[in-house]
């Protein structure tokens, strides 16, 4: 699973299977600075034997046309998230709060620069 | 169970995107593996029919362009194994049932490449069908997959720009070359046409798949719209299309077509294809050839992490502070 995935979504791995017995790579979840100035953003995930190897095929997958000029790999295992399944209560305290948005204030039109 | 069904519908409803941990019904989340897991092992089997040619490309320019061409195929299944496995499938036991032949990929793989043409035809035909298939998959419902869908389409558009000029090149060149070119029209016509899978009256699953937004046209309307496009482009190239039945229908707006042998069809996806056995063949070879690599990797790797194991840091910096 990727994308901060959370579900306990068995992956099935019939014991016995001479691949059973290969660890796993582990999932690194890719994230790339498309240009000075703007945020990391999550691109996609790949497997990896460690960071440095994460690093390296993220740029050759995520950035075969100079898509980025920084990555930043995460071990998808590492990353916490908010469930769905709370998603309104977990959301709702923000969702009375109209007062912190600009246009919750009725000012005149003729005030300048407001 | 109701109430996510209810959200789930209610999402699909609002043509929303459903995310990898969203509730979703077993039969939409099995679809989609299904789906993009032949999608992505397409990619995969698709860099051998061109990765034939590598060594035989007929300048170092058309060698740079088809290793590019082959490596985005590569990264085009990456992609996809990434947004499959957000539904909590792993790739690795994709790539086994690929090579158990428990999975399929495009029936168009099963062509082989016989000539430098075919590499210039594979990209103006081929990958031409595969972008009208997939830029209505930018829209799929399933947002992981819509995603590495518009990654694709933005890179697909130069495989097929590059098979073009090379056969506008070729045209240029001697009645040799022009024959060839030709000749690979014919064979590649209309396995193309079936890129688009069964009529629509043959096809079971479309409709579910309209109904969950994950398709977003029917594959007769696909076919119809790739067939439109195409007659005018193989004009300017001066090529004649393999079908006495294609012509203008004014009434409909659109180009009549004679339907492809769907008999062959079936047969090639039944495993019967020119080179079906040769593709997965060397597909597990490859997979099995490069266990050591694997293997050795992950030996590394521990190593390192061990407490004694010394060796370098990793390269890239920590991003340190938060985002």
């Amino acid at each position: 699973m990727s994308e901060l995935a959370g579900d306990p979504v068995a992956v099935s791995e019939p014991a016995g299977e001479p691949s059973a017995q290969r660890r796993r790579w582990a999932l690194y979840e890719v994230f790339v600075r498309g240009k000075r100035g703007l945020n990391h953003v999550h691109v996609g995930s790949l497997h990896a034997a460690d960071a440095e190897m994460a690093l390296h095929n993220a740029r050759d997958l995520y950035t075969r046309r100079n898509e980025g000029v920084s990555i930043w790999v995460v071990r998808a295992d590492d990353i916490t998230a908010s469930s769905p399944a709370e998603k309104d209560p977990f959301f709702a305290p923000a969702g009375d709060k109209v007062y912190r948005h600009p246009t919750f204030y009725a000012i005149p039109e003729d005030v300048p620069y407001l | 169970m109701a109430a996510y069904e209810a959200q789930f519908d209610a999402t699909i409803a609002a043509d929303q995107r459903i995310e990898p941990r969203d509730w979703m019904p077993e039969a939409y989340r099995a679809t989609l593996i299904r789906q993009i897991a032949q999608h992505a092992h397409s990619e995969i089997i698709g860099m051998q029919p061109e990765g034939n040619w590598i060594l035989r490309a007929p300048s170092l320019r058309r060698k740079a362009i088809l290793l590019a061409k082959v490596q985005d195929e590569a990264g085009h299944g990456m992609y996809l194994y990434a947004a499959a496995e957000t539904l909590g499938v792993d790739r690795e036991e994709l790539t086994e049932k690929l090579i158990a032949s428990k999975q399929k990929y495009s029936s168009i793989f099963n062509y082989p490449a016989l000539s430098y043409a075919d590499i210039g035809v594979i990209g103006w035909l081929v990958d031409g069908a595969a972008i009208c298939n997939q830029v209505p998959l930018c829209r799929c419902s399933y947002g992981p997959y819509a995603r590495a869908m518009i990654r694709i389409c933005k890179e697909e558009s130069f495989h097929q720009r590059q098979g073009y000029e090379l056969l506008m090149r070729m045209m240029r060149g001697t009645d040799a070359q022009r024959e060839m070119v030709q000749e690979s029209t014919d064979r590649f016509w209309w396995p193309s046409l079936m890129m688009f899978g069964p009529p629509d009256g043959d096809s079971p699953n479309s409709q579910q798949s309209m109904a969950w937004g994950i398709k977003r046209h029917t594959n007769d309307e696909l076919r119809q719209r790739f067939v439109d496009m195409t007659v005018p482009q193989a004009a300017a190239l001066g090529i004649t299309l393999p079908d006495p039945g294609l012509a203008w229908n004014a009434e409909r707006g659109a180009h009549d077509y004679t339907p492809p042998d769907w008999a062959e069809f079936e047969a090639v996806i039944a495993g019967s294809g020119p080179c079906n056995a040769q593709r997965i063949a060397h597909r597990r070879r490859a997979h099995e050839d490069g266990a050591w690599v694997r293997e050795a990797a992950t030996a590394y790797a521990e190593k390192r992490a061990a407490p004694s194991g010394g060796g370098a840091p990793i390269s890239g910096s920590r991003p340190g502070a938060a985002p």
